[in-house]
């Protein structure tokens, strides 16, 4: 069941972005910040955990959930910390992922040429 | 041929109407060649390619050095085929899509050739037709080379993305060829002018640069075919001629969609084009196959076409007239993005064959 | 601004041009969108099970589960088969975390041969670094809504 969700939120979050490119000029990139902004934004308001409790990797897969990891690591922080710890926090959940893309980007660039 | 007496002549002997030239004396294409990419030669004019690569990089390790090793290919080899070296090449023109044209100088930097550098994107076969065919015309060459090169993924990576990132292409969009073809232009008379049929330059129409509003960078044959249809109609006034005087119509890279709108603007002027009119873009390519969308693109489409296909046409006998009208799109990828609209250009070249001497 | 062609002529144009589209295969890029999209999330899905298998908790299973899933986009990518996934599958295999990982990976290679510095590096975020910024942005401005304003929840 959980598989059968994790489908189906996070081919229904995907199918979303695929309607916005066919239908706007905008280009992949602005659609991937458009959801990252839109993961923000509902977890200011408590509503990407909803999400994430129904469809599971369905929404901690897609773009979206990066927004949510940045708000969520800087909330704690700030709870911990204080206000400063809003800055602290940002990339205290979300840093593992930008890490990991850097590291792999350049070794990938060390190991493969483009095929075009 | 009269010599003007003076510098401020007032009167251009041979300017007709609005925007065009004629050139009395017909300078002659002497030889041809081809280099073609692996796509390209897997299309429909496959086997008439002199030669294809392997693969994309051909043997250099980034694609721009593979385009201007194509380019400078084509030349040398053209030059060959005719039975002339370099040393008897006045000077040639190139046009490529790279940043700064270095697909050219970066070929010309290995010939021992006077070189000049020459840009209208895709048009720019035909702004390096027309040059050279003037310089013959005013006496100031006897053999000319035009040349242009363009390659899919060099243009990729300088216009849209990264090559390996996964984007969608829209039903719009157009593949850029990866091609180079240089033609030798020269005179009946040159040592290097083989007998038998001769395909001869007799005018040309210089186009004017059209910006129609059309800002997405994968349709420009929407924005390209206002200024295709400017050029050809403004063509057949300036010589008071019909579409019926050519045997075919032939546009640069307009595309399936381009090419239905040029054919319906030129039709609404009382043009009658449709029953000849043929783009460079859709004969590159076998589209359903191939995957290319609305057709091919790119610097060296038009040439490349020209080369394999519409010169051999004519040398058969099977055209005798033929316009040629290379279409370019003059946006950059900074344009792009300050939300500037893409400007095109079409400039138009007649041809005609000759049964020789 | 050109003043040789109107702005009248030109929406005109913009209005007559639109009727040559070709129509966009709205539901066949939906539909691929959603399957491959859904499938890669799916996997992520099973990923995280296998983790939580392992004995990890759901936050570190979740952690890992996002690692792998950034590295085989890498890998793909390096493979020069996320470009092709991409063609056919558009938003579905771009907006998962291994498109976002495609991103950074695609102009890494690409540009490595204008150097590993000036290339790699210095390109690396051309498509990622707004998605960063605007990710950031937006965090900092609704953590501060969600702590100060919605009040904390869970």
């Amino acid at each position: 069941m959980e598989y059968l969700l994790a489908f189906l939120v996070g081919g229904s979050i995907c199918a979303l972005g695929q309607t916005l490119y066919d239908r706007t000029r905008l280009t992949m990139g602005h659609i991937m910040v458009i959801f990252v902004v839109a993961g923000a934004v509902l977890t200011a308001f408590g509503l990407y955990e909803p999400l994430i409790r129904i469809g599971g990797a369905g929404a901690t897969v897609p773009v979206s959930n990066f927004g949510f990891v940045l708000t969520r690591g800087a909330i704690s922080q700030l709870e911990q910390t204080g206000l400063f710890g809003l800055l602290n926090g940002l990339f205290s959940l979300a840093g593992g992922a930008v890490a990991a893309a850097i590291i792999l980007g350049f070794l990938m660039a060390l190991l493969f040429h483009p095929k075009g | 041929m009269k010599v003007a007496q003076a510098a401020g002549q007032l009167k251009a002997e041979r300017r007709l109407g609005q925007k065009s030239v004629y050139f009395p004396g017909r300078p002659a294409v002497l030889s041809t060649f081809t280099v073609a990419g692996p796509m390209e030669g897997q299309g429909p004019l496959g086997s008439a390619f002199d030669t294809i690569i392997p693969d994309t990089y051909y043997g250099e390790r980034c694609w721009e050095k593979t385009e201007s090793k194509m380019l400078k290919e084509a030349i040398t080899h053209c030059i060959q085929e005719a039975g002339a070296s370099e040393r008897d090449i006045d000077f040639m023109l190139t046009g490529d899509l790279l940043s700064q044209c270095i697909g050219g100088s970066f070929a010309a930097r290995e010939l021992a050739i006077p070189h000049l550098g020459i840009y209208s994107a895709c048009a720019s076969f035909g702004e390096g037709l027309i040059l050279a065919a003037m310089a013959l015309e005013g006496g100031f060459a006897s053999h000319a080379v035009v040349a242009v090169s363009s390659h899919h993924d060099s243009a990729e990576r300088q216009f849209r993305f990264p090559t390996e990132l996964g984007v969608q292409r829209p039903p719009t969009a157009q593949w850029t060829a990866t091609l180079a073809a240089a033609v030798l232009l020269g005179y009946p008379t040159s040592p290097y002018a083989r007998p038998g049929p001769r395909v001869r330059l007799t005018g040309a129409t210089i186009g004017e640069v059209i910006d129609i509003g059309i800002k997405d960078p994968y349709d420009m044959g929407t924005a390209m075919a206002p200024a295709a249809c400017d050029t050809l109609a403004t063509h057949f006034k300036d010589f008071g001629i019909s579409p019926s005087h050519y045997d075919a119509i032939i546009t640069g890279d307009l595309g399936a969609v381009g090419r239905e709108i040029a054919v319906d603007l030129l039709e609404s002027k009382g043009l009658a084009v449709r029953n000849r009119f043929e783009d460079c873009a859709l004969l590159l390519y076998d589209r359903r196959r191939q995957g290319v969308q609305a057709g091919g693109s790119g610097t060296a489409c038009s040439a490349g076409v020209f080369c394999a296909y519409l010169y051999r046409m004519m040398l058969e006998g099977r055209w005798r007239r033929i316009l040629l009208a290379p279409t370019g799109s003059l946006h950059s990828p900074t344009s792009y993005k300050q939300g500037e609209a893409i400007p095109a250009v079409c400039h138009a070249v007649a041809f005609e064959v000759e049964t020789g001497d | 601004m050109s003043s040789k062609v109107t702005s009248d002529a030109k929406s005109r144009y913009a209005r007559d041009a639109a009727k040559y589209r070709p129509p966009t295969p709205y539901l066949r890029n939906f539909l691929a969108a959603f399957f491959v999209g859904g499938a890669i999330c799916a996997a992520g899905q099973i990923l995280h099970a296998v983790f939580v298998a392992q004995g990890l908790d759901d936050g570190e299973a979740g952690a890992r589960m996002a690692a792998s899933v950034i590295a085989l986009g890498a890998l793909l990518t390096g493979l020069g088969v996320y470009d092709i996934l991409g063609r056919f599958s558009g938003a579905g295999s771009a907006v998962p975390i291994s498109g976002f990982a495609n991103s950074i990976v695609a102009p890494a290679m690409e540009f490595a041969r204008e150097g590993f510095v000036l290339g790699t590096a210095a390109q690396m975020f051309v498509i990622a670094g707004p998605v960063i910024v605007y990710g950031v942005i937006a965090a900092f401005i609704s953590a501060a809504v969600r702590y100060f304003i919605v009040g904390i929840g869970g």
